[in-house]
């Protein structure tokens, strides 16, 4: 767990200012750009392997009226939930994020969300499609069970084809066991 | 024994991929281990009949299939006294001398009727008499002169070991190349020495699990498509696909039944990874397991009857064997930490599988009668291990420091060879012996 936090932590700084700026880019100098629901991957900015589908689906989704102080805005910033090997259990942490955001998509039923579910090179491929596909479901327990409505969410896995880091060490690998949550 | 040798693409599979557009890496064989034991052999060059210049060379493609096999150790052509073209022509003590225990002699001639006939002899160098003597014609659909090589070396490896030879079939692999936005996955055809790879699919997503028919027709395989999984069965002739089956959730896993009726798979879109066989006619599905544990990895039995899977419904994956109409499921795994993608071989007696325990991810041979597991690989990333036709051979993945490459290893564990490429490659599947 300790090694999953760690992890979290150096990804989200460098990753926030790439979302910040892209923001800015995208909102095309728009006034408000920190009160637009941010919708950029939290992943290193310098992944060698890019998710394939992730690359041609990310938009930012609809801007959505928001009260002026939000205090799930930082939570919502990680869009990327870490797990144990073999294992699709939501730690503390990942629990927060995920019920961040659905409490998001429960104030705004027009947001649709893609949870896709990744795991490390460990274990046979076809065992780990199912892997990732097991734990994106966990994510998407969480948020129906806060009552957000099925038809905003769906799930797809990629097992251990799309990794963010391709190293074969203890830390590649816990970046690489993951959901990433994906605006539409 | 280090790198005994490299196998090099010729110039003709070059220009056939270019085109179709793709400059295209070819698969290097490298030898670890064999010789130990390796039975010397005398392949006398070829005479050549046909007062034309052949496309391939014949006695080199013998005599690597019979080296790369780590059985047969062939002698140098410089080692040789004389080189007889003819049976009436041998002196067995000219071979006695150079201490090689079996003697190939034979020519390439004319066929009537078109193409050309491989004929040869093999002795048995000390018992001085004949073992077998064949006339191997080329055929356009099977590859010509350099398969009908391989079925001579075929003839030859059986004659010898009593086990039929694998020369002549071929395997399918995934490569990968590139990044992000120039990722492109392959699913490539070649002959199982690597010679002359074939792009059947190319994709920017992942593609996995290619499995032959029985018929050696058809490849099944798993495919991304619109942030979707699909099974596709993909007609080699023709190069037309068919989607079998893309039901929400995963579509995985594809095995064949040995007629070829039926493809068995993991689909989730009834909740978890459970078992369905999918009629290939007309995609009829019937669901086998049902549980809330992952099922995937099905493989059909040679004889029809049975179908392994992978299951963690004891908590780690563990392989187990069902009725191939579904029902009750008993485990037959247990070595190790987990054990996942079992295999049969062609006998069904035995079951190829990764092992995994602190050492990593092994490939191992689980006997169905003793119940023991051989370990036949170093791990520690080892996958997808698949039986060649023959059941003396196994081909698997490795991964190693430039990414994925093949690696086939005797049942005995006691030949290796390697086979890379720039680039990652993975996802082998060895075909069924042509027929």
């Amino acid at each position: 767990m300790t090694t999953s936090m760690i992890s979290l932590q150096r990804i989200a700084k460098p990753a926030l200012v790439a979302a910040f700026a892209a923001t800015l880019v995208a909102c095309g100098g728009n006034d408000e750009p920190l009160e637009q629901p941010a919708t950029q991957e939290t992943r290193p900015a310098d992944s060698g392997f890019g998710t394939g589908s992730a690359n041609t689906n990310r938009q930012p989704a609809t801007p959505q009226p928001q009260p002026p102080v939000d205090p799930d805005a930082a939570l919502r910033d990680k869009r990327t939930l870490y797990f144990a090997f073999d294992s699709a259990e939501l730690d503390a942490e990942s629990m927060k994020i995920a019920k961040a955001h659905g409490r998001y998509l429960l104030a705004n039923p027009g947001v649709r969300l893609r949870l896709e579910g990744h795991t490390d090179e460990r274990g046979t491929r076809e065992y780990n499609i199912a892997l990732g596909e097991r734990r994106a479901k966990a994510v998407e327990r969480v948020m129906l069970l806060q009552g957000v409505s099925k038809s905003q969410l769906t799930t797809i896995s990629y097992g251990e084809e799309n990794p963010v880091d391709l190293g074969h060490t203890e830390s590649a690998w816990a970046k690489n066991r993951r959901v990433e949550i994906q605006y539409r | 024994m280090n790198t005994m040798m490299s196998f090099k693409l010729s110039l003709i599979t070059a220009i056939a991929l270019l085109v179709s557009g793709v400059a295209h890496a070819e698969l290097r064989i490298r030898i670890d281990g064999g010789a130990v034991g390796a039975k010397p052999i005398a392949i006398v060059p070829f005479v050549n009949n046909t007062g034309a210049a052949l496309d391939s060379d014949v006695t080199q493609v013998i005599a690597d299939d019979l080296q790369r096999s780590g059985l047969f150790e062939p002698l140098p052509e410089n080692a040789m006294i004389a080189k007889p073209a003819q049976p009436q022509d041998v002196k067995f003590q000219n071979w006695r001398a150079v201490q090689v225990d079996h003697l190939v002699i034979g020519s390439v001639n004319v066929r009537p009727g078109g193409g050309q006939v491989v004929r040869f002899h093999l002795f048995d160098v000390y018992k001085a008499e004949q073992l077998i003597a064949y006339d191997v014609p080329t055929d356009a659909q099977s590859g010509g002169l350099r398969s009908a090589a391989h079925r001579v070396a075929d003839y030859i490896y059986e004659a010898v070991t009593g086990t039929p030879g694998v020369f002549d079939t071929q395997i399918a692999y995934v490569t990968v190349d590139g990044a992000g936005d120039n990722r492109r996955f392959r699913l490539i055809v070649a002959d199982a020495d690597g010679f002359g790879p074939k792009t059947v699919v190319t994709s920017r997503e992942p593609l996995l699990s290619p499995a032959w028919s029985p018929d050696f027709r058809r490849l099944a395989y798993v495919a991304f498509e619109d942030g979707q999984t699909a099974i596709y069965v993909h007609e080699l002739a023709t190069g037309q696909a068919q989607q079998l089956v893309r039901k929400p959730g995963l579509n995985g896993a594809p095995s064949w039944s040995p007629d070829g009726r039926y493809i068995a798979a993991a689909l989730s879109y009834q909740g978890s990874p459970d078992i369905y066989r999918i009629a290939v006619g007309s995609k009829q599905l019937k669901r086998l397991t049902d549980s809330g544990a992952i099922e995937t990895e099905p493989d059909w039995s040679p004889d029809g009857r049975k179908i392994l899977f992978t299951s963690d419904r004891g908590g780690k994956p563990q392989i187990y064997e069902m009725s191939s109409d579904g029902g009750r499921a008993t485990r037959v795994s247990f070595e190790g930490k987990s054990n996942s993608r079992g295999r049969y071989s062609a006998d069904g007696k035995r079951i190829a599988l990764v092992n995994y325990d602190d050492q990593g991810y092994r490939i191992g041979v689980l006997d169905l009668d003793t119940r023991q597991t051989n370990i036949l690989s170093n791990g520690p990333l080892d996958e997808s291990p698949s039986f060649a036709p023959n059941g003396a051979v196994l081909i698997y993945a490795r991964q190693t420091s430039g990414g994925g490459e093949l690696a086939t290893v005797t049942s005995d564990g006691r030949v290796r060879q390697r086979l890379s490429q720039s680039g990652s490659v993975r996802e082998p599947a060895w075909s069924p012996f042509l027929k």
